[in-house]
């Protein structure tokens, strides 16, 4: 395999690790409340603002903007579920859809009243040089993303499956009123589900912001990778978008390389249309 | 009986003080720029271009007196009536950009219209602008077809693909005989109408002059990774480079160059986003050596742009970049038009704008005039080629517009 191949193989790798991180807080809304937050790109643009700020402000690096994001987005996400998400829970269908959407263009719009609509990055060797080994170039900012990504997703999976919390949030959603007998409060698992899957989001934001550029509608284009990757790797599972993150990034990488940039999109959504197809709840969703 | 009639006369005396107080009456003209979206930093520059240009032209500034209408108040053959312009959004989206046209239309009743930034999106708002009679100037988007259209309301001031491609070959052709390899070139376009029409006109003159384009590569602007096409460059190694870019794919392409440690020998960026002074600001430092192409310069102080350039700095921060430059321009020669036609009729202003006749002093840019041609096209327009230097693009090229040497080989970061 030529050296260039392998170079795409690892980038690939890198990004889709970064989808995985960035997929994760959706995933997890869906699976503890069956309502899809459409804020949820919007989610990652106030965490990358958050990091841009923190830059500015202190000259903090990720390691000051990780966990100043994860509270902030943490915070942000439950009073989204007090102030919004729980009254339209009752309403009809439609009104969680347009509900959700109605907060993104609100935090979008709100974001170009408040920082314009100008394109910010940082520094671009914040994180320092990237590793290379033998003629492939490892980028630190993506590493990074990278494998917070794999740590992030790993604590979500064992917070749900392994622990008293998990099993409790578990509860509320399959039957909340069968929990609430059992002594558990559904609507404080659901706020503490909106936070955890904020603050991840809140994680992801502010790592993507050392090799991406912020600017209000990035929520948008990051967005849609993040359904495809939800949809792709099974509604409510952790490790299903994590496998999917990962194989829509390499895939996406090998078409575009291969075939040409153009035609990455037909291939990764071909793929998507197939598994939808032979399996509608996703690669490791539950039926 | 009595007093209500003395109230009345009083109000209507009231009445009649304040319209007179607010002034003639407004003229309205509409203008489509992508407000929000992707390329909503560059659109926001532009907006800001063309209210400078609107403030030069309703209010007294006798500093620029070589701009028409500059001095004095207002546009004089109207009985000193103000320009307003209403902006819309066009939301990076060409059906967002005709829904627009026609609520300016159709509602706001404007004159004239004004953009659209993106060619893809000038393609659909200058079509509804046609179906409804109404003249429209496109100020920046260069796509050959936009002017292959047969449309009669149609203008455009900016140079065209054409144009840039003709001097992209000379300046190659002049680096080859200075002794600098040329002989492979990779085109790299986001493939929507500006670059798939940009790239199709660089291939086709390239081919006529004996230059080699060994590769070409498509990409989407709206995306989150361009590391691929990146690699795809690194794997061929050309010599030469053009990037044909939207704002965020320019950022984006400028980190992963050298991310993944790439260059070429040149590399030339086609305007549009590595102008836009967002990218500047995040990624000139990493761009050092980029050849560009720009139809403004401020120029020596005193100079009718370097005043211009001050009053935008003023309003801003930032300098006037080249697009922004050339939607004020756009604006300046609408505004001239209208005053000329002496009437909002739309025929009567269309006639004026085939008219106009703008020579190279009383322009802001560095046109050599202004002169519409019947598709509309003006024949007049220029532009020469800048490169980043220090963090700001300096004119290089041709010798006689030079402020600054050339530096080659491209030095990236």
């Amino acid at each position: 395999m030529s050296a260039i191949l392998l170079q795409v193989i690892v980038s690939g790798l890198l990004i889709g690790a970064v989808y995985a991180l960035f997929s994760s807080g959706l995933t997890l809304i869906w699976g503890m409340m069956n309502v899809i937050n459409f804020a949820h790109g919007d989610f990652v643009m106030l965490a990358m603002y958050t990091a841009f700020m923190v830059w500015t402000a202190f000259g903090g690096g990720p390691a000051a903007a990780v966990p100043v994001a994860a509270i902030i987005l943490a915070t942000v996400g439950v009073l989204s579920y007090f102030l919004l998400v729980r009254h339209i829970m009752r309403g009809p269908m439609l009104a969680q859809i347009l509900g959700t959407f109605g907060l993104a263009l609100l935090l979008r719009y709100s974001a170009f009243w408040y920082f314009g609509a100008n394109f910010k990055t940082l520094p671009d060797n914040i994180l320092g040089a990237p590793f290379v080994i033998g003629s492939i170039r490892i980028d630190a900012p993506r590493l990074l993303a990278g494998a917070v990504g794999l740590i992030v997703t790993l604590m979500l999976h064992l917070l749900l499956t392994r622990s008293a919390l998990g099993s409790r949030m578990l509860a509320v959603s399959e039957d909340a009123t069968a929990a609430q007998l059992m002594g558990i409060r559904p609507e404080r698992m659901q706020a503490v589900a909106w936070a955890l899957a904020a603050g991840a989001t809140g994680i992801a934001g502010a790592l993507i912001a050392t090799f991406f550029y912020t600017s209000p509608t990035v929520g948008e284009t990051l967005a849609i990778v993040a359904f495809v990757t939800v949809a792709f790797g099974g509604f409510g599972s952790v490790p299903g978008a994590l496998v999917a993150g990962l194989l829509i990034g390499v895939i996406e990488g090998l078409s575009a390389f291969l075939i040409g940039p153009v035609y990455k999109d037909v291939v990764v959504y071909l793929l998507f249309v197939l598994v939808l197809w032979i399996r509608p709840q996703g690669l490791m969703g539950k039926a | 009986m009595v007093r209500r009639a003395f109230s009345l006369a009083a109000m209507l005396m009231v009445i009649a003080a304040l319209s007179d107080a607010v002034g003639q009456q407004t003229v309205k003209v509409g203008a489509i720029y992508p407000l929000s979206g992707n390329a909503a930093s560059a659109g926001n520059y532009s907006k800001a271009a063309i209210e400078l240009a609107v403030e030069i032209v309703n209010n007294d500034h006798p500093e620029l007196k070589d701009l028409p209408l500059a001095a004095g108040s207002g546009l004089p053959a109207l009985g000193g009536a103000k320009i307003e312009v209403i902006f819309a959004d066009n939301q990076g989206t060409p059906a967002a950009g005709q829904n627009q046209a026609l609520r300016l239309i159709t509602e706001e009743k404007v004159i004239a219209l004004i953009g659209a930034y993106q060619s893809g999106i000038t393609v659909t708002t200058s079509a509804m602008a046609e179906r409804h009679g109404v003249p429209f100037i496109t100020p920046e988007s260069v796509a050959a077809n936009l002017t292959e259209r047969g449309f009669k309301w149609f203008f455009r001031a900016t140079p065209v693909a054409g144009d840039f491609a003709r001097s992209y070959s000379d300046f190659l052709k002049e680096q080859k005989a200075a002794g600098h390899k040329v002989a492979s070139i990779a085109i790299v376009n986001e493939n929507t109408e500006y670059g798939n029409s940009v790239a199709s006109v660089i291939r086709d003159v390239f081919a006529k002059d004996g230059l080699n384009v060994t590769q070409v590569i498509p990409y989407s602007a709206n995306t989150t990774d361009v590391q691929p096409q990146v690699l795809q460059l690194k794997e061929k190694n050309p010599d030469v480079v053009i990037f044909v870019s939207y704002t965020s794919d320019a950022i984006l392409y400028a980190k992963t160059m050298k991310d993944l440690n790439w260059k070429p020998a040149i590399m030339i960026a086609d305007n549009a986003g590595f102008n836009d002074p967002s990218f500047v600001s995040t990624s000139g430092a990493l761009v050092e050596g980029l050849v560009n192409r720009s139809s403004f310069a401020p120029g020596k102080p005193g100079t009718l742009s370097a005043l211009v350039n001050d009053l935008y700095k003023k309003k801003t921060n930032v300098d006037l970049d080249d697009p922004s430059a050339r939607a004020m321009q756009g604006m300046l020669i609408l505004a001239d038009a209208i005053n000329r036609a002496g009437s909002t009729e739309a025929a009567k202003i269309q006639a004026a704008l085939r008219a106009t006749d703008l020579k190279a002093n009383q322009v802001v840019t560095g046109y050599n005039g202004v002169k519409f041609d019947e598709k509309g096209q003006n024949v007049l327009a220029s532009s020469l080629i800048t490169q980043m230097q220090g963090g700001k693009y300096v004119p290089v090229w041709p010798k006689d517009k030079a402020a600054g040497e050339l530096k080659l080989p491209y030095k990236g970061w």
